[in-house]
């Protein structure tokens, strides 16, 4: 097999970094922490974003850590077409650093939220999401306080209309309803691709459901998109 | 050069909800303040020095374009008086 290298990006603050890097690993990646001052690697077939609360979430959450040096690199690597995917805090770095549309704000509950939650899956149609079928509801965890998915409506129904949004949140059985939106998101996107649908951002975290040992594997589709 | 502080204020676009200001508006409704709305801002104080106010003005637009504000949901402006 051919090893696939995926960079999971370290900022101070991170806290997801190592949960993704043991995720990868399971599903046979190789797998390395980068230091943001490091540098990007020259040789990454992937890059991930990981949550947590970097630079302690001043300003906005990803306000900071999306002006950092490494993320000129990483938007340089994404329009070479190297796979980006930012998971929680890596998808509000994501929207801050225009990979992505939008931005990820306040809860409308103003909490921070730590559950599980229903996703159904918009489009199968990208690398995140090739492993599911359109229509799939998967369960996986959200842990933010900012996780509330706002843009202009006019962007948000030509993000729509180009099918860009790779999940919703949606009840047990897949309805979109405003009782199963857990954080106000508009159109209770819970993640959404760039211009190109190999960098995409999700505030759920699929690394936290791709070990066979902690139960649901629900979230290890997202993370085979780095194979494709 | 002379020596300005430029004010920048950032604020939610009218129409974006802001749970943080709904739930500070609703703990003064508690200890019995009467309010028709409140809406919070973040506001930054910045010592610069510049060859004119327009030009210290100028600085600030740029950082908050960059940095303070994010145009999806913000709107600013910003207020350059002289320091002493």
């Amino acid at each position: 097999m051919v090893t696939v290298t995926i960079a999971v990006i370290q900022f101070g603050g991170s806290n997801c970094d190592r949960d993704s890097v043991q995720a990868l690993e399971s599903l046979g990646f190789d797998a390395d922490l980068v230091w943001h001052e490091d540098g990007l690697p020259a040789d990454v077939d992937g890059i991930m974003l990981p949550g947590g609360f970097s630079y302690g979430d001043y300003l906005r959450a990803g306000a900071m850590a999306a002006r950092s040096p490494i993320m000129e690199e990483v938007r340089d690597a994404a329009d070479d077409g190297t796979p980006v995917l930012g998971v929680c805090n890596g998808a509000q770095i994501g929207c801050e650093s225009s990979l992505t549309p939008g931005v990820f704000t306040t809860n409308e509950s103003a909490r921070f939220q730590c559950e599980h939650v229903h996703l159904r899956v918009e489009n199968a149609d990208t690398p995140w999401t090739r492993h599911y079928e359109e229509g799939d509801v998967v369960e996986l965890p959200i842990a933010h306080g900012e996780g509330r998915y706002e843009i202009t409506d006019e962007r948000l129904d030509d993000l729509e209309a180009d099918d860009r949004i790779i999940f919703k949140y949606c009840d047990a059985e897949g309805n979109v309803t405003p009782e199963a939106n857990p954080n106000g998101s508009k159109h209770a996107v819970a993640g959404v691709t760039g211009e190109a649908d190999h960098v995409a951002v999700m505030m759920p975290h699929p690394e936290r459901a791709s070990l066979d040992d902690l139960g649901r594997t629900d979230g290890k589709p997202v993370l085979q998109g780095f194979a494709d | 050069m002379t020596a300005f502080t430029a004010t920048v204020t950032v604020r939610l676009k009218r129409g974006v909800l802001d749970p943080e200001a709904e739930t500070t508006q609703r703990q003064l409704e508690r200890l019995g303040f009467e309010l028709s709305d409140l809406r919070s801002a973040d506001r930054f104080e910045i010592d610069l020095d510049a060859e004119s106010a327009e030009d210290a003005a100028e600085r600030a637009e740029e950082m908050a374009e960059r940095l303070l504000a994010n145009p999806t949901i913000h709107d600013y402006d910003v207020e350059v008086a002289e320091r002493e």
